[in-house]
């Protein structure tokens, strides 16, 4: 039996060409859609879907990447921690090359910082199981996707009466970004694609509201390429129809109320605060941070970390390109003083980064 | 601060009380020499390594030579489909025969990390032995350092190759026209898997197994099967993207490639979807990239067939007239885009 | 964000609400995820993998009826072009 059968049918190109197919014949003008998160970027740039579809569609990017959207001041939080001798800094390898004030967390291994990449935040628990003598930090980002994986670890190290383990949380939410963005006087977007990662954890139930004040239909979308035109199709349904619903175009891996286990240990573990995305600015609700209960095992309460004022390089649009107000190639450093292995901000490092994955898949077709 | 490179994936039963190297191994003098005589010398008995002199006398047959060399610092030193002895004669012989030279002559210089435990040397030998009788050549020569605790991962190998032109060497890279067929002899991105599945002891089950091989057996397969090779190269370092991309910018053409043509183990697949890996980035130890002239892609992939190491041979796609996208592939949905001259090594991604 | 793979539930290694653990293979290998978040799932159900952890079950009647539904359709496009490949 193949595994990855859920994974190949949604790669089906007759699929997909008889859905593009669909989507032109169905739109009667031209209609702007945000799909919210990295990893539709990805998928849209790396299968040629956007390129396939525009101009009739255009689809902006949002702010969808939890890597590029941790502030600068978490990063050098992390690498304060890095470069002291009794602590190793854990992290997903997606935040490695990721630019700090003066070093990401990979240079700073090079300069002798205690760096370490995980594939998943419980890896870190047993490593501080295996090492009491040394202080593992996690550094928590990304969405509510990845709540779920770092509240499991943080029990799990109280469980085993850890006193050597403890989170770095930077979480960000994606709904208030969302909200903001449909909340800017210059919003461009007609409807948004959700991410549908999130939404397997969290739910759809909540853009019911969301949907009604903004008159903005919002479609639950997955991430291979069958599933990104799915939910274009139905974004393009209710716009032509003048529709502004909440619909579910990923029903095989999202349920309307999430899954309820995960919500409560999210719930159990964290709470909602404000916070800065980078690049975009602080974002109300728009974090999680560890409740006071939990305390025993926040690294902002355990190490004294110093606040520096941060400040991002001037020429840095990664605030235009996250909100959607530029296309990265609009920008005037792209491909010239910021690359992937020279980057001047966040989107051009991770690989849900807009700016890399317009560097990676669309870059021949910028004159 | 992780477990010394020796561990996990050891095949041998390592107890407290094992001798270990020290610095007076690496130190020329008598503990130095007996050690070296006993432990390591015994074990590549050869001609040419016999009269135990400071430089060993090789003649060889022919007078075109080809020379390479390479350092090997793999961790960990163990791994399921080898091991670093294995893979440090493995990779200077295919450098060698990528080059279409025949290897006959290895040298084996040891940079030994104070404290690594004797029979873990041990055990590394005897596999770098197994590996150079298998591949026809000699260890001729070498020498051993030892360096203080730390300053080394328990081991580095540096082999140094020599081979023989006994047929022309393949033209190369330089040479390939719009129109050759570009070929792999196997699945890709094993060896990179192996390794970092095992450093990170991320505990995948089958454990993934490098492809460390000689492939001596494919080129003289293609050899003998007079197949008009244009060049071959074995993808070790940025996998096959990386020799994709060097022949690109050596010929000045393009390279187009399949996705779906891309031979991959379901091992290496499912790791790669767990960890958001891209295979054509990542390392392979025992897989060569071909490249044929147009029309010879049937008769190169019978030839590499017949051997084992060239078991899942494949054509991936074909050189194209250049653009401003150097290597391209046809994505599973049909749509071209451009395959990344990767950065270094891929690493594991949530997002 | 998100990269989340569906893996096939192997067998159950550990039903503790907090160290809930069970095997989950992907295409050729498995490995050992944290289940917590789907303890009610069993021997044989697909589940998505995020960073090391189950977010959800998936819904494989659900999914069984989009592919189908997808395959049935006929294509109205020229058949797949592959670059060309000798035979």
């Amino acid at each position: 039996m193949n595994t990855m059968k859920y994974v190949d049918a949604f790669r089906d190109r007759a699929a997909a060409d008889r859905l593009v197919h669909e989507i032109r014949q169905r739109q009667t003008q031209r209609w702007t859609l945000m799909e919210v998160c990295g990893g539709q970027t990805h998928g849209l740039m790396r299968y040629g879907i956007a390129e396939e579809l525009a101009p009739e569609v255009e689809l902006i990017h949002g702010p969808g990447c939890p890597v590029c959207v941790t502030p600068l001041e978490a990063i050098d939080r992390a690498l304060q921690l890095a470069f002291r001798d009794d602590v190793i800094v854990t992290s997903f390898g997606d935040m490695l090359r990721v630019p700090g004030s003066q070093y990401s967390l990979l240079s700073a291994r090079a300069a002798g910082g205690n760096v370490r990449a995980v594939y998943s935040p419980s890896d870190a628990v047993a490593l501080a199981k295996a090492h009491p003598r040394r202080q593992i930090v996690f550094f928590a980002v990304g969405f509510e996707t990845t709540a779920p994986a770092t509240a499991i670890a943080v029990r799990q190290a109280r469980g085993l009466r850890l006193k050597n383990f403890s989170l770095l949380v930077s979480h960000v939410r994606v709904q208030p970004a969302m909200r903001a963005i449909a909340e800017s006087h210059d919003c461009q977007v007609q409807a948004f694609l959700a991410a549908g990662h999130v939404c397997a954890v969290m739910g759809y139930e909540s853009y019911d509201e969301f949907v009604a004040r903004h008159h903005l239909p919002v479609v639950v979308t997955g991430f291979e390429p069958i599933d990104l035109l799915e939910g274009v199709l139905e974004a393009v349904y209710q716009l032509e129809e003048g529709r502004a619903e909440v619909a579910n175009r990923y029903a095989w891996s999202v349920r309307a109320e999430g899954n309820r286990n995960a919500r409560d240990l999210v719930h159990e573990v964290y709470e909602v605060c404000d916070r800065r995305w980078r690049g975009i600015g602080e974002i109300l609700e728009g974090g999680l941070r560890l409740r006071p209960a939990w305390r025993d095992f926040d690294a902002e309460y355990r190490f004294p970390l110093s606040i520096q004022p941060t400040e991002e390089p001037g020429e840095c649009r990664s605030g235009d390109v996250l909100a959607g107000r530029i296309k990265p190639p609009q920008c005037a450093a792209f491909g010239t003083r910021c690359r992937p292995d020279r980057p001047l901000g966040a989107p051009m490092v991770s690989s849900e980064g807009a700016c890399a994955a317009y560097y990676r898949y669309a870059r021949s077709h910028v004159s | 601060m992780s477990q010394p490179a020796w561990k996990g994936c050891c095949p041998i039963p390592l107890t407290a009380s094992d001798d270990r190297i020290t610095l007076e191994h690496g130190e020329g003098g008598r503990t130095a020499r007996e050690f070296i005589e006993r432990r390591i010398l015994a074990r590549f008995d050869n001609p040419w390594l016999r009269p135990l002199e400071d430089a060993a006398r090789v003649c060889p047959d022919s007078s075109s030579i080809a020379m390479t060399t390479d350092s090997f610092v793999v961790s960990p030193l163990f791994f399921p489909g080898g091991d670093i002895g294995s893979l440090a004669v493995h990779g200077t012989v295919n450098d060698l025969a990528v080059a279409g030279a025949r290897p006959r002559w290895l040298t084996l210089s040891l940079i030994i990390e104070e404290g690594l435990p004797v029979p873990v040397l041990e055990a590394i030998l005897a596999s770098a032995a197994t590996a150079a009788e298998a591949a026809g050549v000699a260890i001729v020569s070498g020498d051993t350092k030892v360096v203080p605790s730390g300053a080394a991962d328990g081991l580095f190998i540096t082999t140094t190759g020599v081979g023989e032109f006994v047929e022309a060497p393949f033209v190369g890279p330089s040479s390939l026209v719009p129109g050759d067929a570009l070929l792999v002899s196997g699945p890709i991105g094993r060896h990179g898997i192996a390794v970092l599945t095992a450093r990170e002891e991320m505990e995948f089950d089958p454990p993934p197994r490098s492809d460390s091989a000689s492939l001596i057996p494919v080129v003289e397969a293609l050899r003998r099967a007079a197949v008009p090779v244009r060049a071959v190269r074995d993808a070790t370092r940025g996998g096959v993207a990386a020799v994709l991309h060097e022949w690109a910018a050596c010929c000045g053409h393009g390279v187009g490639i399949d996705e779906i043509e891309i031979p991959i183990t379901p091992e290496v697949r499912g790791v790669c979807e767990v960890l958001g890996l891209d295979a054509l980035h990542v390392a392979c130890e025992g897989t060569l990239v071909v490249a044929v002239e147009q029309g010879s892609s049937r008769a190169a992939l019978e030839a590499i067939r017949t051997v084992s190491e060239g078991a899942g041979a494949s054509q991936i796609g074909v050189i194209v007239p250049g653009s401003i996208n150097p290597v391209v592939v046809r994505r599973a949905l049909g749509s071209d885009q451009p395959l990344d001259d990767p950065l270094g090594t891929p690493m594991p991604r949530i997002c | 964000m998100c990269l989340a793979v569906p893996g096939k539930l192997v067998r159950w290694l550990d039903r503790d609400p907090t160290f809930a653990a069970a095997e989950i293979e992907f295409a050729g290998v498995r490995r050992r995820c944290q289940m917590a978040c789907v303890p009610d799932a069993v021997e044989g159900d697909y589940v998505i993998v995020h960073a090391g952890i189950a977010i959800t079950r998936l819904d494989t009647a659900e999914a069984e009826r989009v592919i189908a539904e997808l395959a049935r359709v006929e294509s109205n496009t020229s058949p797949v072009d592959k670059r060309h490949l000798e035979p």
